[in-house]
């Protein structure tokens, strides 16, 4: 299940070297690479309500169009102009966003197995939104609008769909008032609402969806398009005049870049590119196909249906119905093996699986994966605490997706690989300590980056008590570090390895040795 | 965590980031400017829509013919609804600037051509010869048209085709 080496890695790289420039000047909380699809939902939302806005002074007809924007733009420039200019420079900056986000996603390998829905259902959004930019730079009616149109028509003419071209009627002046009045509903009304229903589909199989950035992130980019908008004001051509040839354009490559192309190419040739192109991306989830684990398994006779599981399962791949075995619960849990990941962050939240449980038959919870179960997950942290032969002996908990803790492995320092850090019961770590580790250090994604989305974050959340299954009180806190890394953070984990052991030694010098004794005693539990 | 310094350092990080960002903006919503033509160019379009004629002449059934077909059927012209392919040749300046065969689209081969070609021209005098081919039944070209025609830069001249006048200037 791990990435194709060859493919993957460059790429990787270059993002997470990307990321880790982002995490230094912005910090984990507000890393722009972390929030790229909450971000563009934020610009929409500034389009959306500049183009409200402009809309009121917009005349919708091909004689009043080209005017109504010139007074927007210089009439009323301190408020309407700003509200063009945002208008447009949110539109080039949700290309950038979602051109961003589809990279990342891409990189981090965020794209096929379980994950071929979001990324297949994002493609059509990137598609619908550079419709929308050009329906939007048409119903300027000016120059570059004259250009859009009759490269459009070009565009749809070298199609076998219509029957008379509509590059001879646009030219002739037939038609061009009707199809005005169509670009305008497309626009306003017809292309936003197949986006909002396209984003509602996008992140349907996800669960706890936040579409809104964190605020700091919000305010700096709406105050850098602010900015923009009056250092450069966005302004129109010279009008529409369809017996000439606009010479010179200033073109919006973000949006318009496909006409040039047509220009020096041909429409079939633009055409087919950009056939290839989606062909390729769609397909990309399935070269090669990619397997997740088996999906997770509910043993009702360890359930008593608290529902932690289905509060945590980031892909809504768990529901909550009624109890169907007798027992005295209201109510029980169901896994959709067509949704399920294969994460494990479900066995982590289960209560049932508590390592100090059953400690002398097989360990059985509620909710497990078949390929690593809760049992073997205690097997092998017993196995990796008792092998450690150190003064200040680290049991470090990581996962298939973040650095790979066997790096370090030592006899005073041993690795134990889930498929996520969110598989960890709290229990579990208390276990290690009771079993003679002298610290637990969980190494899961980098913080706000976890593969399976909130693993890592949950696994924060149950040691500080915010979220249950919580960490009990009797844990002692001070031996047990979360840190999170990616494959190329050796350095910095290393360096954090470090200053706990150093940290540890001290702690175990405080402590009487009968006192390490008894915690050795329970080895056996 | 990080104290005064490092909080600094990083606003001014973010800063940096943020200025990226608008100048990626800036730049790529106007420019490079993009020149379709140059100053002393203009555009010369051909553009029509246009239906052949059929290709063959309506025949009157004979008796026996008519008798073959079913009494419903019995109309006693026989018009087949196939036109000619349109075959056009421009000539600018004495130069071959379009040559262009079009079938006649549709199932039955019984729709009209859509002609569109448009190429960049020097500006000023040019002469234009045009000739179209759309019958098989008469011989050659059966519609023509040459003029001195006067164009300004950044013009673009539109040339039509009107039922019944033929290759008109629009
Ligand atoms: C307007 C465009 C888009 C918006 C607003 C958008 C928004 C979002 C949001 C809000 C999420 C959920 C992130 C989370 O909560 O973890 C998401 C996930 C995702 N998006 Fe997009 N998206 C867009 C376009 C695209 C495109 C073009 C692609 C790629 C083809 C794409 C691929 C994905 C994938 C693979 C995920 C899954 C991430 C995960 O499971 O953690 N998206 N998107
Ligand atoms: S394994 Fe992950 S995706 Fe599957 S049910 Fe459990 S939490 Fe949800
Ligand atoms: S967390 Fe465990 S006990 Fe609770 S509902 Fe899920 S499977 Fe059942």
């Amino acid at each position: 299940m791990r990435e194709n080496p060859v493919l993957i890695n460059p790429i990787k790289r270059a993002y997470l070297a990307l990321e880790s420039w982002f995490n230094m000047s912005f910090g984990t909380e507000w890393n722009p690479m972390y929030h790229l699809g909450t971000l563009t939902f934020f610009l929409f939302w500034i389009i959306l309500v500049t183009g409200l806005y402009l809309f009121g002074i917009f005349h919708g007809s091909i004689d009043g169009a080209y005017d109504s924007v010139e007074y927007i733009t210089h009439e009323q420039w301190y408020i309407a102009g700003v509200m063009r200019s945002l208008h447009r420079y949110a539109s080039d900056a949700a290309i950038i966003t979602i051109l961003l986000h589809l990279f990342k996603e891409f990189a981090a390998g965020r794209y096929h197995g379980f994950r071929w829905f979001s990324w297949v259902s994002g493609l059509p959004i990137l598609w619908l939104v550079v419709t929308l930019g050009i329906t939007g730079y048409w119903l300027v009616w000016d120059e570059l609008a004259q250009y859009v149109a009759i490269g459009s028509a070009r565009l749809l003419d070298s199609l076998p769909i219509f029957s008379s071209s509509m590059t001879s009627n646009f030219l002739q002046g037939q038609m061009t008032d009707r199809f005005f009045i169509l670009i305008e509903f497309l626009h306003l009304l017809g292309q936003p609402l197949i986006l909002f229903f396209l984003l509602w589909l996008h992140v349907k199989r996800l669960s706890n969806v936040d579409i809104n950035p964190p605020r700091g992130l919000a305010i700096g980019t709406l105050l850098a398009l602010l900015v923009l908008s009056f250092i450069k004001p966005a302004v129109s051509h010279g009008p529409a005049d369809l017996s000439s040839m606009p010479t010179v354009l200033q073109l919006d490559w973000f949006y318009l870049n496909a006409y040039p192309l047509m220009d020096y190419w041909s429409e079939g040739k633009t055409w087919i590119l950009a056939t290839l192109i989606t062909v390729i991306l769609m397909l990309l989830p399935w070269i090669p196909p990619k397997k997740d684990g088996p999906a997770a398994v509910v043993d009702l006779a360890h359930c008593n249906g608290c529902e932690l599981c289905f509060d945590d399962c980031p892909f809504e791949a768990i529901s909550v119905q009624a109890r169907t075995d007798g027992a005295k619960y209201e109510k029980e849990v169901v896994v959709d093996p067509a949704l399920c990941a294969s994460c494990g962050i479900c066995m982590g939240s289960c209560p049932s699986s508590n390592p100090f449980r059953q400690a002398n038959e097989e360990l059985k919870t509620g909710i497990d994966l078949p390929d690593l179960p809760v049992d073997k997950v205690r097997t092998m942290t017993k196995e990796a605490v008792l092998a450690m032969t150190g003064s200040a002996n680290i049991l470090m908990v990581g996962c298939d997706h973040g650095f790979n803790v066997n790096q370090l492995d030592n006899n005073e320092t041993k690795g134990v690989k889930l498929r996520c850090s969110g598989m960890i019961p709290p229990t579990l770590v208390e276990y290690a300590l009771k079993n003679g580790a002298d610290g637990v250090m969980v190494v899961g994604c980098r913080h706000n980056d976890c593969f399976y989305r909130f693993g890592n974050l949950w696994v924060e959340k149950r040691f500080s008590g915010e979220r249950k299954p919580i960490l009990r009180g009797r844990a002692d806190r001070r031996r047990i570090k979360v840190f999170g890394g990616a494959e190329t953070d050796k350095t910095s984990i290393e360096k954090e390895l470090k200053v706990f052991r150093n940290e540890l030694l001290v702690i175990n010098e405080q402590i009487a040795p009968s006192d390490q004794v008894d915690g050795k005693e329970l080895s056996d539990v | 965590m990080f104290d005064f310094k490092n909080k600094l350092f990083r606003y001014f990080l973010q800063a940096v980031n943020y200025s990226i960002f608008m100048w990626l903006i800036w730049f790529l919503s106007t420019s490079p400017s993009y020149r379709q033509l140059a100053d002393d160019e203009a555009v010369l379009t051909i553009s029509f829509a246009h239906a052949g004629e059929i290709r063959e002449p309506c025949h009157k059934r004979t008796q026996k013919e008519l008798m073959k077909l079913s009494p419903n059927m019995r109309a006693p012209m026989d018009c087949t609804r196939e036109r000619s392919p349109i075959i056009i040749e421009v000539l600018l300046d004495g130069a071959p600037m379009y040559t262009h065969t079009a079938e006649a689209p549709g199932l039955f081969k019984d729709s009209g051509v859509d002609i569109y070609h448009s190429v960049k021209v020097s500006a000023g005098r040019h002469n234009l010869a045009i000739k179209m081919d759309d019958s098989v039944l008469k011989e050659g070209f059966n519609h023509s048209f040459n003029q001195d025609i006067d164009i300004n830069p950044a013009q673009i001249l539109l040339i039509g085709f009107e039922f019944g006048q033929g290759f008109v200037i629009k």
